[in-house]
């Protein structure tokens, strides 16, 4: 058996910082408010950025210090602005909103944390065990990023509200770009940047069908969205 | 060559913004369409000689070969077919200026966003062309802003975009197993993929291929991940269901296929073809018994098109040369066949104000083209002889006996003639039911065709049936043989 070595600098790094967004993907998962959703979602995007900093630095890329500022820019600034604003125009001003969204799981709050929990388990442990690593590719880093897309599924099937789907995508999307700087962050910076211009568009189009939605039924909620069956 | 493909992602985009910003664009919004479709076909149409016998790439980004070729013939017609068929649809719509301008925009957006798809290089622009389709198409289902229109408006972006999501972790993967042979600046394009493939790690590359056909697979329609899409269909204008039925679902196959071109030489053939097999087989069962029972008349239409990428599927997965042109083949007669059955129950629904099966009723009758020409679809979405469709499963059912998957074709028989069962019971009851004397009474539902700006793209549609069944042109055998090379240039 091999000795156990200690990671190196980016590693390590990559390791803890993808562990911080897995229990932030949690905390999204109990979470009843969207506004405090918004925040958890601006801190995990923000360590997305600084991972991206980090292996610029370890790795000598200086492509990556643009997507940093690129996707902090786009995920720290401009989607959490674009929720608060949707949802201090959809606020009836009587704490309705809050109520409502509050009652938008479909499961409590433990139980939708223990599915997390299992899903998480699932996805750690089936890509864990893939062994799907090169010299830029920690095992456990990626082995967590696909705990956080599973996680991230949940999220978007427990939720019952439109804002709340939407914010699951977007921390989908985290979780995708984690596995992405992990496995291929010497992707040219113009592929790179293309993504995030479409999640750009992606965002927008989202809150256009969020407020065409909260102008027909006066509700984020989606428990009314019934008619069509598959 | 390069001047033909530039135009072909600057006409139909320039189209989209003129209509969207020109003053007095909703007048004019018809002509650019219609005549932007043409173009393009055209376009498209001056691309064959040349696809069929080399490889077309220019500036690193753009590329276009037999297969590539193949789907943007299919997105090329519809676009044309249904640009024109549009003019008549929004007039007989009765909606205002507002509406007719975002729908025009729209629908020149979703056509440029289908043609760039196939004319990417790299893995990572497919991806982005494939998600802008999903993005310009979710706003043409909500368009009509119905409680209907919003519900299947939501339900597609976050499921399709969920899928997408899958599609873009298979691109990492791609890039990973890539970079591992190509180098560290490997730009993800496909063509080096698929020459080097040999060499590609197996685990990235089964990983990549899984989840893109999980991923692209959402936005195909395969079983189990196709909820969004008789939702979508049916709430959707009826020309913008034709486009994704007959060409957005065909598109997002395209990506599969891509993927299956380097995962059946790095792995052998045997993983992609039965997974592909799995899937197809679960598809075609779930249509052909949801084809029973359907109330509205674009649901069954919907439900068709999820067998027919059923098909597809499964005629990749059979492997034999002859299966693959058959399902090159069928690509082109299904966008032809599909888009004539959606334009037939557009003017059916204008004509009876409802999209229920139940209360349209001697549509032979009161509509003297219309009628016999959705018949015609109809027969040829069934794989009825003459038509492209009989060619194609006939050679793609051919293929499967010819190569040792005897069970698989049997049960591709049976479930396309349940399918066939289940389209037709509907279609019989619509047609050929005389009308009960209080509808035929109604004004409205005289004899006679609503506009005839929604038959003349069908009479062509089915002379593209005709012609693909009867005796393809040369130029698209050799097209059609030197995408199975390609596809089929694989153990």
């Amino acid at each position: 058996m091999d000795p156990v070595q200690a990671p190196g600098v980016y590693e390590g790094a990559a390791n803890v910082i993808a562990a911080v967004m897995l229990l932030i993907e949690f905390g999204l998962l109990r979470q009843a408010l969207v506004r405090d959703q918004v925040r958890l979602y601006m801190a995990q995007s923000a360590l997305i950025s600084v991972l991206a900093i980090v292996i610029a630095a370890d790795r000598n890329l200086p492509d990556l210090y643009a997507l940093a500022a690129l996707s902090a820019a786009l995920k720290v600034v401009a989607v959490p602005l674009v929720m608060r604003r949707l949802l201090a125009r959809t606020d009836p001003g009587d704490g309705d909103e809050a109520q409502g969204v509050a009652g938008s799981q479909t499961l409590s709050p433990a139980s939708a944390v223990l599915a997390g929990i299992v899903l998480a388990a699932i996805g750690f442990f089936c890509f864990g065990a893939l062994k799907i690593h090169g010299p830029a590719a920690p095992a456990l880093a990626l082995a967590l990023a696909a705990a956080m897309v599973l996680v991230a599924f949940g999220l978007m099937i427990v939720r019952r509200d439109v804002a709340s789907q939407a914010i699951g995508f977007f921390s989908l999307e985290n979780a995708i770009s984690l596995a992405a700087l992990v496995v291929a962050s010497g992707l040219p910076l113009i592929l790179e940047t293309a993504f995030l211009f479409d999640l750009l568009v992606a965002v927008v189009v989202f809150t256009l069908l969020i407020r065409a939605q909260h102008n027909r039924s006066e509700s984020l909620s989606t428990a009314d969205l019934t008619r069509l069956r598959g | 060559m390069l001047g033909v493909i530039l135009a072909l992602l600057i006409v139909p985009l320039a189209a989209g913004l003129a209509c969207a910003i020109l003053p007095g664009s909703a007048k004019l919004s018809p002509v650019v369409t219609a005549t932007s479709g043409v173009a393009c076909f055209g376009l498209v149409l001056a691309l064959v000689p040349a696809a069929a016998h080399h490889d077309l790439s220019y500036l690193s980004y753009l590329r276009v070969d037999a297969v590539s070729a193949i789907f943007l013939l299919a997105t090329g017609f519809l676009y044309a077919a249904v640009g024109i068929y549009s003019v008549g649809y929004i007039k007989h719509h009765g909606h205002d200026d507002r509406y007719a301008r975002r729908f025009y925009a729209g629908f020149n957006l979703f056509g440029w966003a289908m043609l760039a798809a196939p004319l990417m290089s790299s893995l990572a622009l497919l991806w982005i062309a494939v998600e802008i389709t999903t993005i310009i198409s979710a706003l043409l289902v909500a368009i009509e802003d119905t409680d209907g229109a919003a519900e299947a408006a939501w339900k597609y972006v976050l499921i399709a975009s969920a899928g997408l999501g899958l599609a873009l972790l298979a691109t990492v993967f791609a890039y990973f197993a890539g970079s591992q042979v190509l180098g560290e600046h490997y730009n993800l394009a496909i063509a080096p993929l698929i020459q080097h493939a040999a060499g590609l790690p197996r685990t990235p590359v089964r990983l990549a291929f899984v989840l893109a056909l999980l991923g692209y697979g959402t936005k195909v329609g395969l079983f189990p991940v196709h909820t969004w899409l008789p939702d979508a269909h049916s709430e959707a204008p009826t020309p913008v269901s034709a486009l994704l039925s007959g060409s957005l679902l065909a598109v997002s196959f395209y990506a599969i296929l891509r993927y299956y071109q380097f995962t059946a030489v790095a792995l052998g053939s045997g993983f992609p073809r039965d997974a592909l097999l799995a899937f197809g087989v679960a598809s075609l069962l779930l249509a052909a018994l949801y084809l029973f029972g359907q109330r509205d008349i674009k649901r069954l239409l919907a439900y068709s098109s999820i067998e027919h990428m059923g098909i597809l599927a499964i005629g990749v997965s059979f492997g034999a040369p002859v299966a693959l042109a058959g399902v090159m083949l069928h690509v082109l007669a299904h966008a032809a066949a599909k888009a004539n059955a959606f334009m037939g129950a557009g003017v059916f629904t204008v004509k009876y104000g409802t999209k229920q099966i139940a209360t349209m009723r001697g549509a032979l009758d009161l509509l003297p083209w219309s009628g016999p020409l959705f018949l015609l679809a109809i027969f040829a979405l069934s794989a009825m002889p003459p038509s492209g469709i009989f060619r194609s499963e006939f050679e793609i059912v051919y293929g499967g006996l010819g190569s040792g998957h005897d069970a698989a074709a049997v049960v591709l028989v049976v479930l396309v003639t349940v399918a066939f069962l289940g389209l037709t019971t509907a279609s019989t009851r619509m047609l050929f039911t005389p009308a009960p004397r209080s509808l035929s009474a109604a004004a409205a539902l005289g004899r006679g065709e609503p506009s005839a700006w929604m038959v003349v793209p069908a009479v062509a549609g089915i002379a593209v049936l005709f012609v693909l069944g009867v005796h393809p042109p040369g130029e698209l055998t050799d097209l059609i043989s030197r995408a199975v090379a390609q596809l089929g240039a694989v153990r």
